[in-house]
Formats: structure tokens, sequence, C-alpha cells
């Protein structure tokens, strides 16, 4: 047992830890047990009667990089297939036994734009599996485990490859609309005559290119700015923010350092990378001097206390319990109740996760106490702490979410101990199976049996789902 | 003006502007003053920056009053005798409004020349001092900042003045105007317009002492063509021809009539040619000039006009109406749509057929859509309002409705019919109002089942542009169906007046002898043109031939014959018959491409049509000289408008006379600078118009007999329809 050996002084409150344990089968001793009980679990598991257990086997991704540096030449396909021939060289599945391969991503490649099928293709699993490519802006990937789970749940599929990418290296840049229908009217064209009148029509501004939308498409408002607007809102200060992104990058730099990253597996660029390259503690000093980002002069959020543009990677493998259980295998953890939510996409675009959390854990029977891990992606430093402080307050409950009281403020010391969004990246489409693995591997090492995970993304939608660690 | 710079909030203008400049002495300043309790205006200290809160009571926007003068400018003295204030911070304490301008009532009480001039010197002072400030000024500004707030706030431009344009937050950015802007946040911990407040408050207050400290520099990065039109504004000879072109321009668009633009080029001049002392100078006594003009008082009356007609008078309906459903997806019912679905309502368009629910539909979304390419809304938005709206061809959906406005075509039995159609689809609750301009209420009533909830709604045409409902009210409708009327009217934004069942209620009777004096004018040879520049020359907005063609000839005929049957000689005048012979020959004005004038789609220019060369040569009449010179034309015109005006209140049609010239202004285009038919009789003086009437009585007969009441009027001259 991990946890016994865990100095006790590190635990907040020794009784509430040992009586946790207490009540789990596995972690009885009688030194423990007579411990006072203060809290109960709430419950024991959240297995459901005539419902399949969902298990996560084991899941990876590829380092995540600072976009534009070693991965700058790849394709997404080839960063999504980094990672499933990872899984599959770490779980040795055999490749005839996965019944779907379901990926996410935000920022489509058009070549590929089902990269789930030509990642998989190159990836050696079998031409025999389906395969298709979801997109949720930053919750693509936690999309994409979520169809998972509905399809071993309702007995469509036993085994299921969930994952993510994104490569902002390279986007998609368009010729304008005008230019396009002028090719496209072009192809078209019968004659020289037809082919010189539509030539005539081409204007100088028709070359200006299109970039991919970096702004809401219903606000037109980018998000950062919008970020910004809510920790103003929240009055969230700068300093916050910044010391929260220190906290994320410190945390970071610890848990890469002690080697608790392992879900990463490396890659062969042709030079293999072996470690998110953006994690870079820094001081308060230095974070103060950085300008605004979005709102100048006078806005909070900046580069440093924001998620960065990331290129990377991540696939897990989902199986039906008894499925995995008679592979032999010994799942890290179950996926258990999750939720969407979506609010209004200008005021509460980053909010998602204040929504969310109460709902799923009102869904599971459980309580902010009764959770071990929170892994909650940090968009921004700024978006974090509102959500902090919506959480916290029964005015916002009671006029926005119709609670009586509010939702309660996850304890820092179990929140994001291994870092964030903030410091080891943000691939769009890959960030939710990084969290939920995250979640599973803390469980196992930290101890604890719920986990709960949850992102904002675009669009003002939000998720949340409780990771239960699996019985050692 | 000065050396400035602010701050600002886009879309509902959140914006910061700061004035600074050099050579104040400062005094030893008292800690208690931050305690004083001041009714307008209040503040402290955070730090080193004082937070100047304006806040006028008991109003929801803050005005320039004498009070808030005299507090402002004792604060501003302690701020800037104190040591330990370095810089200040101006802002409102009310959501949405800075300072709103001038207070009327306060302009209003003045009885002399001297008065005004004196309260715009005392004004001007506490400007000009905040211009010279030592201290850095933030002025922080959420929402509307007009005229003399404008002042307070921001530096004016001279197009600004002129014009007295409103402009949103981001042109007045990059207008030079404000020097940032502070967005509207959403919910936090405290409602948003609270919170927005407060950040914006935090933001000025991080200006202000940036600027104290000289980390921010107030100077503006100009723009190279701003830094020509500088230098060439040094030049003499460039000033000179820009005075002029200016001018000009002015006079183009004012026709003369409105004498404030061009006193402010006066001011401007002045102040650029002889200094800014004399500018002042100048611009006080003229600001006094002013105020004592009969264009002033009539604009001021038709404010506490409009802020009368904004008001529900019978209280609040029993039941909000959420879903509304309009008959007919002509311009009206289109127009009546689109005004509606953007203010929440959701609303059914019903139509008899596809095409003609395809063409009002396509209205209600260009309407929308013209606004997302003035960017005043995003195209999102346009599509969320757009959804508002349910196109059909059937009463599916009718059972929930709150209200039904019909807006089918004018004729009486079709109405009667729809009206019969509708009943037996809706709630008992839901009331139904009919949109025509001319057809008595109590009429398409006559076979309603439920009389009290019929209630006649007159919009005008372009609806989202005319901001006038005619409500008209029988003697059977219930208050309550009238209250819900109302309500709506104004939820659609709509400047409201209620008047009393009759033929043409008050609009149409008062546009009708107008009308009919039009056509006896252009039969006797004036030709259209010449006839609309003397309607505009004489204040109204549009043209009287042109009006026609707006309208719709069909439209004006219908009219004509309907309140010809009911008022007999006295709306005669000009032959109908040249209506007719238009309508015959498709010249139904603008809609169908040919009226007086020709009308073609993206030009502007508009072209007589010959072809009603003709039609008008048939039916000529020989001229009468003696009434017959410009002045008599314009007078003729005005006189039947103003006598069957006054006759409607004499009536009970009309329960106000403030009713009556809100009603003209802005619905029939009444020149605005003479503030109304009853404004009109009060400021020009009943007896000369009675003369006027009397003389053409003589020519024409009975059409210009004056009625009883402004014969009343003239004959004792202490009457006025405002005392």
């Amino acid at each position: 047992m991990t946890i016994l050996t865990y100095p006790f002084k590190n635990l907040p409150t020794a009784s509430k830890w040992a009586l946790r344990f207490s009540i789990r089968p596995l972690s009885c001793s009688s030194q423990l047990r007579a411990a006072p009980a203060v809290q109960t679990k709430t419950k024991k598991t959240l297995a459901k009667p005539n419902i399949r257990n969902v298990v996560v086997v084991d899941g990876v991704r590829t380092p995540f990089l600072l976009s534009g540096t070693s991965y700058k030449d790849l394709m997404p396909h080839d960063l999504a297939r980094a990672a499933l021939t990872g899984l599959l060289h770490r779980t040795s599945v055999p490749k005839e036994v996965v019944d779907y391969i379901i990926f996410g991503t935000v920022i489509q490649e058009v070549k590929t734009s089902n990269v789930a099928r030509e990642a998989a293709l190159g990836a050696g699993f079998s031409d025999k599996t389906p395969a298709h490519t979801v997109t949720m802006a930053c919750i693509s990937a936690n999309q994409a485990m979520t169809t998972g789970v509905g399809l071993i749940a309702s007995g469509q599929c036993d085994v299921i490859v969930a994952g993510g990418v994104e490569l902002m290296s390279d986007v998609p840049i368009r010729h304008s609309r005008k230019m396009r229908k002028l090719m496209l009217d072009l192809n078209k064209a019968k004659s020289m005559g037809q082919r010189l009148s539509l030539i005539s029509k081409f204007r100088f501004n028709f070359l200006a290119p299109e970039l991919p939308a970096v702004s809401e498409f219903s606000t037109s408002e980018t998000m950062g700015h919008s970020a910004d607007r809510l920790a103003a809102a929240f009055a969230v200060s700068r300093l916050e923010q910044d010391e929260y992104a220190l906290r994320s990058h410190s945390l970071a730099k610890k848990a890469q350092d002690e080697g608790l990253l392992s879900d990463v597996v490396p890659f062969k660029v042709p030079d293999t990378v072996t470690k998110d390259n953006g994690i870079r503690p820094s001081s308060l000093e230095q974070m103060a001097k950085l300008k605004p980002a979005f709102i100048k002069p006078y806005g909070t959020v900046t580069a440093a206390n924001s998620s960065f543009l990331t290129d990377g990677a991540s696939a897990m493998l989902i199986m039906a319990e008894e499925k995995a259980l008679a592979m032999g295998y010994k799942p890290k953890a179950y996926l258990r109740d999750f939720m969407y939510v979506s609010q209004d996409p200008k005021d509460q675009l980053l909010l998602g996760p204040t929504y969310a959390t109460p709902k799923v854990l009102e869904k599971a029977g459980l309580t902010m106490n009764d959770i071990d891990a929170f892994e909650f992606h940090e968009a921004f430093s700024g978006q974090i702490l509102a959500n902090f402080k919506a959480m916290d307050s029964d005015w916002f409950a009671e006029n926005y979410m119709g609670r009586k009281t509010k939702v309660g403020l996850p304890p820092l010391e179990k929140f994001n101990n291994w870092g964030g969004s903030l410091s080891l990246g943000h691939p769009f489409g890959a960030t939710g199976c990084r969290l939920v693995m995250a979640a599973a591997n803390r469980l196992r090492k930290e101890g604890g049996q719920y986990g709960l995970v949850a992102a904002c993304a675009a669009g003002g939608q939000g998720h949340a789902m409780i990771v239960e660690a699996y019985p050692k | 003006m000065v050396a400035c710079r602010a701050i600002g909030i886009l879309s509902r203008f959140s914006a910061f502007r700061i004035l600074r400049s050099r050579g104040y002495i400062c005094r030893n300043f008292t800690g208690s003053s931050a305690l004083l309790t001041r009714t307008h205006i209040n503040y402290g200290v955070k730090g080193d920056v004082a937070v100047v809160r304006i806040n006028s009571p008991n109003s929801k926007v803050n005005t320039l009053s004498k009070e808030l003068h005299s507090e402002f400018s004792e604060v501003m003295n302690e701020i800037w005798a104190s040591d330990q204030i370095r810089s200040a911070v101006l802002i409102s304490s009310k959501p949405g409004c800075f300072i709103a301008g001038a207070d009327i009532n306060m302009l209003a009480a003045c009885k002399t020349l001297q008065e005004v001039t004196q309260l715009s010197q005392e004004a001007q002072r506490i400007v000009e001092k905040l211009e010279k400030s030592t201290k850095p000024i933030v002025a922080a500004i959420n929402g509307s900042c007009l005229g003399g707030g404008l002042e307070v706030g921001v530096p004016a431009a001279l197009d600004m003045m002129l014009t007295g344009r409103s402009i949103r937050a981001d042109r007045a950015k990059k207008m030079g105007l404000v020097d940032q802007l502070v967005e509207p946040l959403g919910p936090g911990l405290k409602p948003p317009e609270e919170r927005t407040i407060e950040y914006l408050e935090e933001v000025a207050i991080t200006f202000a002492k940036g600027l104290a400290d000289k980390k921010i520099s107030p100077k503006r990065d100009k723009g190279l063509v701003e830094k020509l039109t500088a230098y060439a504004m040094t030049i003499p000879f460039v000033r000179q021809q820009v005075y002029k072109k200016v001018e000009e321009k002015v006079r183009k668009q004012t026709k003369g009539l409105y004498p404030a633009p061009l006193k402010i080029i006066d001011v401007v001049k002045t102040g650029i040619e002889q200094g800014s002392d004399a500018g002042y100078l100048c611009e006080s006594q003229k600001f006094g000039e002013l105020v004592m003009t009969k264009e002033s008082k009539a604009l001021m009356g038709l404010y506490h006009g409009q802020v009368l007609c904004k008001k529900n008078k019978f209280g609040a309906p029993q039941k909000d109406v959420k879903h509304l459903a309009i008959l007919g997806a002509g311009l009206m019912g289109a127009g009546i749509a689109q005004v509606s679905v953007d203010k929440g309502l959701k609303t059914i368009l019903k139509d008899a057929t596809l095409t003609a629910l395809d063409r009002g539909q396509q209205q209600v979304f260009k309407g929308l859509n013209d606004k997302v390419k003035k960017k005043a809304l995003t195209s999102f938005e346009r599509d969320s309002i757009f959804s508002n709206l349910t196109g059909q061809l059937d009463y599916q959906g009718f059972e929930k409705a709150d209200m039904v406005i019909e807006a089918v075509f004018e004729d009486l039995s079709l109405k009667h019919r729809v009206l019969k159609e509708v009943e037996a689809v809706i709630p008992d609750h839901c009331i139904f109002a009919s949109n025509t301009s001319a057809l008595p209420i109590s009429e398409i009533a006559a076979v309603s089942k439920r009389p009290e909830k019929v209630i006649g709604m007159h919009y005008f045409s372009p609806v989202d542009k005319m901001q006038l409902l005619e409500i008209i009210t029988t003697e059977k409708t219930s208050k309550d169906t009238s209250a819900s009327a109302v309500a709506v009217g104004l939820k659609q934004g709509k400047v409201i007046i209620v008047v009393k069942d009759g033929p043409g209620f008050y609009t149409t009777r008062c546009l009708a002898p107008m009308m009919s004096e039009v056509i006896r004018i252009l039969q006797e040879g004036v030709d259209p043109k010449k006839l609309d520049s003397l309607t505009t020359s004489f204040g109204f907005p549009v043209g009287a031939a042109t009006l026609v063609d707006e309208v719709g000839v069909d439209v004006a005929k219908h009219v004509a014959e309907d309140l010809g049957k009911v008022f007999g000689e006295r709306f005669g005048g000009g032959n109908p018959e040249l209506l007719t012979q238009m309508v015959s020959k498709g010249f139904l004005g603008r809609k169908s491409g040919k009226g007086f004038y020709i009308y073609q789609e993206g030009v502007k220019r508009k072209d007589l049509n010959s072809d009603m060369d003709s039609i008008l040569a048939s039916l000529k009449l020989p001229p009468k000289s003696e009434v017959s010179s410009d002045e008599d034309i314009q007078f003729r015109l005005v006189t039947r408008f103003v006598n069957e005006a006054v006759m409607c209140l004499q009536e009970g049609i009309l329960a106000t006379p403030a009713e009556g010239d809100i009603g003209a202004v802005f619905g029939l285009g009444f020149p605005p600078c003479l503030g109304g038919p009853f404004r009109f009789v009060d400021l020009y003086g009943a007896q000369k118009i009675v003369d006027r009437l009397k003389k053409y009585e003589a020519a024409y007969g009975k059409q210009f007999t004056p009625c009883q009441l402004l014969a009343d009027h003239a004959n004792s001259p202490n009457k006025k329809f405002y005392q």
C-alpha cells in the first residue's frame, strides 16, 4: 500500500484520510480503523445496477510541445499516430480486439478531416476497425471518451480507443471567399471567353488570406479577451493570476522531475522528444513585467498566466470491465458519471466547471469532500480563479445557477497537483485524456478513490466527469 | 481643445478621458470634507486619487443643474487645494449615464437672455478649470454622455457639436474623443452593471495614478492625416475655406430653419481666430440667444411631450404580451414584426400567400442585416433575433397569442372576415389590434364577440424608422386592453399618442385636408419639384409630392375617398380624380417605381415622371394669383393642417395639445422647429393664422373656415394651448 508509506504529515487531516481508507476493503488496517469517524464517504462505489462498468486500462500522450518547436513540420495525424503506437506499445493490446477508435480535434487539417481514421491506419491498427473524429472545442477528447463510454455501456462495443490531437504549428489558412469563388467559377468555365471575363473580375484584395478564427464565432470576442473580462467581473487581481500560474508551473516541474508524468511516451521526430517543453517556472517579478496580452493596456491576462499554443496528442484504451479482466488487464480507473453543460458564450464563456461540477457530483451522489483528486483544465489563471470565486459565492449560485447555496471550493491541496494546462500545455483536442489520466494516476499514486475532471470550452460549454480509482 | 486623454466601456460606452495642465496653487486640504453630505456629488479618496461620483437624486440620469454645478465646483476646489490628492477620477454612480446634458427645466426656467448667458458662463468656468487643472483628471464615462456632459468628459469635435449625433463608444475612441474603452462585464460576484462601474472606477484610478506618476503620457499619438489636418488649419486661407464649406453644408441641411449650427460655427471661428477667451464669451452669449429663440422653445416643448408620450398612463396591464401574431406580411405587417422580434417578442407573421410571406420575412431579415452591416448587431445576434419570428400561412399557434395585430388591406369587409377568423382561434385574454390608417375601429369592432378587446394601433411607415404609434380606443375598449397596447408599443420603442375613435383618427385626419390642398396646388400648375422645395424649406422633412409617393398613391386615394365621404366639402379642394388616374396607370409611388417621380433601385437622383404631364394637364385649374405666392402656398398647406388638428382637440379626438404636437411631428413630419400645430399656434399667434385662413376662405371657401376653438384663441390673446 502506497498510502501507508506516505508520510502522514503531508496529509491534510489524518483522521479524515484514515476514515476514507477505512471503508475501502483494500486499505483496511486496524490501526486506522480505530480513528474517530468524522466524515464518511457517501458511497462505496459508483457502480450502477444493470449498467456495464467502463474502465480505463491505460492512457498515454506524446510530450506536449510549444507550437512551432520540434513538431512543427508534422501533420496532425502524425502526432495522433505517435499517441496510438505509444498506446499499443504500452498496453500490448491485440489490434484486432479494438472495436472502434474515436479522436477529438479542434482546428482541422482539411486533408485529414477524419484524423482518427488516418492516424489509426498508419499506427498499425486493423483496417477493419472503424474510426471517427469529434469536435467540441477544448473538450473534444472528453467527448471522444464519453462517446466511447456510451458505446460500451450500451453494449455496442467492448474495446474503444479514445484520444485527441492538436497541431497548432500549422493551421489551415484559406484564400478569401471572393478568391475561392473566382477559382471555383474558373473551374466550371467552359470557354476562353468565360475564363477571361472571370479573370477580369479579379482584384488584388481577393488575395488577402483568411486565418482560422481565433475568436468566438457567436460574439467575435477572442477567448483571452473574454477571460480578462471574466477575471475582472470576479475581481481577480493580476497578482493572484500570476501566483496561480507560478503554482502550476512549479508543480508541473516537480512532477516532471519526480517522474510522475508517466503517461508521456517518447516520440522520435527524428530526434527523440521525451518531455513536455512548456514548463518554465519563473518568478513573480519576471511575470509582473509582462504587458497584458488582450485588453491593453490595463487588462490582467498575460502570456505568462495563460495556456500557450501547444502541439500534442493523447490516447486511451477504454474497455468494458469484464472484457478487461478477461483479457488479464489490471485497469487503472473506472469512468463514471459525466455531465456536459453550456451557458452564455459571451459573459460566461469559461465558467463551465462551475456549472458542471455540482451537477455531476449530485448525479453521482457525491459531495465535494468525497473527491480526492481534482483535475481542472487551466485555460487561463484568471479563468480558474474566476471559477473558484463563482463556486465560492452564494450570490452567484442563487442568481445564476438556481441553487440555494454555493457549490463550494475545491481544496487547493488536491487541485491539479501535477501541474495543468497552463504549464504542461493545452493541445485543444487532446487535453481531455490528459486530465483523466492525471486523475487516474494521481489516485493510484496519492491514494484516494474519486477524481473529478472538469473543463471549459469555447461556445460557453463545459464538462465534468467522475473518475473512480480501480481497486488494487 | 485641451491636452486631454481618456479611457472608456464599449457598446454601453464607458470611457476615460484625462484632463490635465499646469500652474494651479494648492491649499491645505481638510480631511473632513470627504464626509460632507452633498446631494448630487460625493467623493472619496483612494490612496492619492480623489474619486468624484456624480449622482443626481431622484432621477434616472444626471443633468447639469445649478445644484450640480455648485457642488461640483466646491468639490473640485477642495481637490485642487488638497496636498494629499494628486489626481482625480470623475464617474457617475448611475449605470449607463455619465451626464446627459444641461437640465432642460433649468433652461426653461430662465426668463432672460442674461440669465442663460450667466448659467453658460458658470458652466464654462468649470470646464475651463478642468482643462487647466494641475492635477490629472480622468473622466470615467459609462453610458450616455451628451451635450454639457460631453464637454465635462470629452473634448468636443466640430462634427459632433453640429449634428448632435450619437456615436458608439468604439467610434468615439477612433475619433479621439476618448482615450480608452472598458468593455461591460458579465455576471461575477455582483450584478453586472454594478461591477462594471466599479471596474471602470478601478481602471480609471490606475490611469489617474499613472498620469500623476508620469508613467502614462497624456498625449495622444496623432495619425498622419490628423497631423496634416492640424498643420493645414494653421494656414488662414485654408481655415477660411473650411469655414465656408462647413457653413454651406449646414445651410443646405438646415435650410436656415435651425439657428444653432450656424452659431456654433461662429463660436468655433471666434475661438480659433481670436483666442479662447473671446471664444468662451461668444459661446455663452450665443447660447443665451439660442435658448431664447422660438425654435428652442418649440424643441424643448417636443422634448417634454415626448417624455410624456413614453409613459403608460393606463398603468401596467394584467398580462404581459409575450406572444404576438401579425396578420398580413406587407410593408406594415413586416415592419411591426421587425420592431417586435428584436425586443424579444415571439412573433407569428401570417399571410395568405407564400410570395407575400417570403417578401415580408425578407424585409424583417434585411432590416436586421442592415444593422449587422453597420456593426450595431453581430450576425449571431441577428440570427438569434430572427428566430423569434415564425412565418406561416395558417392559424397554428394563435391559441397562445396574447395579442393579434392585423395589418391586412384597408377594406372593411376583409377586416371583418379576419377578425371573425381570428376570434375563433385565439384565447379569451388575447387582444385584437387593427393597424388601419383610416377605418373607424368601432366599425371594425362591430362584428367582434368581445369589443372590449378590440383596439386600433396605427403604425407609420417605415415602421422601424417612424417613432410614432397612434393608439385608438373606442367607447367599448377596456382600460386593460389600452394598457396592454401601450405597453407593447413602448416595448417596441414607440412614442405613443392615445386618441379617440373617429374617421381618420387624428393623424390621418390632419393629413387629408393638407393632401387635398397638395393636389389642388399641383392642378394649379406648380410642378412637384417646386412644391417639394417649398414644403421642405418650410421645415417638413419630406416634400409634399414625395410624401404622397412614399405613402402610396393608392393609400392616399383610399383615405381621400373615405374621409371625403364623411367630412364632405371641408376635405375638398383638389380633384381626387388625379389620384384615381394615377392608380389606374399603376403610378402607386415608390413601391411601384413610379409616382410623381421615377424610382430606380440604387439610383438616388429622382426624376419627374413625365407620364404625369398629361394627367396633370387634363385636370389643370387656373391659379388664383392673390393666394399663389410661395408663402401663400406654404401657408395654404400648413393652415389646413393646423385648423384640422385644432378641430380634433375641439371634438375630443385628442386628449391634450401635447399629444397633438407629438403626433404631427413624429408621425407626419410636421416641422419640428415649429414644435407641432398647437405650439405653432401659440408661437406664431392664433390671430395671424385665423387671418390667413380667412384670406384663403375668401378665395376657396369652406375648406379654410377656421374652427371654433381656433377662433376662440384668436379672440382672446391670453388663451394658449401651452400655458
